[in-house]
């Protein structure tokens, strides 16, 4: 589907163990006949030794973990498109918006193919994106998808945004019927250009359950995250604080590399950020700009939103 | 005219962010010669004229800082009443817009330099350099 095939090396950076992630990744490389390391999440040293001794052309890994390995990576001052073998890499396991996906892919020069998949429903693989890269086909054959309104739980039109739900077809020991994923989606019903008739989602917006309400609004984190990644002089790394209802705090690092001295480019670049997620949300935040490397930095997933808030 | 640097750190204001820069250069035995900061809500922007500037940049930098090198100008000032005027009258004179600026005071000399940083550097030299103005050179300062 993404071109990978015998002879390829998939680096495993998803957590063993009881996550079901990495060994769905792991068994279905073998089988194509491709070599893999499972070299789990953390260790960001060993994960870039790892990648330059086997010379790794896949990478299977969660977007916070990417971005930062990525950082290393040129912090390091290794090129990637000379130093390392990296095609393309499989990123799963937490929403991520498409800002994110390029920023990562300008990084290591390589394409990014989103994967969804749930334990419930076996981990990854659920739905694969093609190389159009224009949503994630889901394998009707194995599954019968729904997209409902979280609120009221009625199923809704194809291209409306609702929570994904869905049944096995093929499961015998322990088949779910109607299981709601959170996982919030639209239903893609035009023909890929790729030919495969299997419809299609769209990138996972978020979890029903991440959303947050500040001002009465409802804000997805990812609507943040898509206007932080498209600032020039943002780091990767940014944080959500809720202390009260009517108001919310955006923390951000700034871009080390892009760091020119000058105060005024700064404080144009917040009012930026502000403008930018007061129309994205309609909720005017407060904008706090960090030092690089203040925020935790995260190795699996990442916790984006803060909610100190009491009733 | 050769060039003399200012050095530029980012610092969110919170208390001892100026001391930890400075205890990198203290202890690195590196003299600061000027500095400013400019600071608005939340964030703020430490200025460095030092002696050795490229090691105290590679050194911050290495500490984790995010820092940046900007080229500057120092311009000496005379001892006098409107002596700051005098100069700041001819970089306006000349459209030439100061972004930030501190002073440099030459103990061994009695000289003061008004060290400013502005949006083109070349040109900004190339327009002055027929004014009556002495400029500070870098190797007074090392
Ligand atoms: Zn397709």
């Amino acid at each position: 589907m993404t071109g990978a095939k015998r002879g390829d090396i998939l680096q495993n950076s998803m957590t063993y163990g009881l996550f079901t992630g990495a060994f769905v990744m792991h068994y279905g490389a073998e089988k194509i006949g491709i070599l893999v390391i499972p070299a789990g999440p953390g260790n960001t040293e060993r994960q870039i030794n790892l990648m330059r001794d086997f010379g790794t052309t896949m990478l299977h890994i969660t977007p916070s973990y990417a971005l930062y390995v990525a950082s290393v990576i040129y912090d390091k001052g290794i090129d990637p498109r000379r130093d390392l073998k990296l095609k393309r890499a499989y990123l799963g396991a937490e929403p991520y918006s498409e800002e994110t996906r390029k920023k990562i892919e300008d990084m290591l020069g390589i394409d990014i193919y989103n994967c969804y998949g749930l334990t419930e429903m076996n981990g990854p693989g659920v739905g694969f994106e093609c190389k159009y890269k224009e949503g994630l086909h889901i394998w009707e054959d194995n599954f019968l998808m729904e997209v409902i309104n979280p609120e009221t739980g009625e199923p809704i039109p194809d291209g409306e945004i609702g929570e994904l739900v869905l049944t096995t077809l093929n499961r015998e020991a322990m088949p779910l019927i109607r299981y709601r994923t959170r996982d919030l989606t639209k239903i893609i019903s035009e023909p890929c250009k790729c030919g495969r008739t299997h419809r299609r989602i769209s990138r996972i917006l978020g979890r029903s359950d991440d959303m947050f309400i500040v001002k009465g609004v409802n804000i997805f984190p990812q609507q943040i995250e898509q206007v932080l990644m498209s600032i020039k002089g943002v780091a990767q790394n940014y944080q959500i604080v809720l202390e009260s209802y009517d108001e919310m705090t955006v923390k951000v690092e700034i871009d080390r590399e892009l760091f020119d001295g000058k105060i005024e480019r700064l404080i144009r670049m917040k009012d930026e950020i502000v403008d930018k997620i007061r129309s994205a949300t309609m909720v005017k935040p407060k904008v706090e700009l960090l030092e690089p490397g203040t925020l935790p930095i995260s190795e699996g997933k990442a916790k984006r939103v803060i909610d100190n808030r009491t009733i | 005219m050769n060039k003399v640097y200012m050095i530029s750190v980012f610092a969110e204001n919170k208390p001892g962010r100026l001391e930890r820069v400075t205890k990198v250069l203290a202890e690195a035995n590196i003299n600061i010669l000027a500095f400013s900061i400019t600071s608005t809500n939340g964030f703020g922007v430490i200025k460095f004229m030092v002696n050795k500037w490229k090691e105290a940049y590679d050194l911050l930098r290495e500490k984790g800082f995010t820092v940046s090198l900007n080229e500057a100008i120092g311009i000496e000032m005379k001892d006098q009443p409107g002596g700051l005027y005098e100069v700041v009258k001819i970089l306006s004179s000349k459209g030439i817009n100061i972004e930030s600026a501190s002073v440099y005071v030459a103990e061994t000399r009695k000289r003061a330099y008004l060290i400013v940083e502005v949006e083109d550097t070349s040109k900004a030299k190339e327009l002055l350099k027929d004014e009556n103005l002495k400029f500070l050179n870098p190797e007074e300062i090392q």
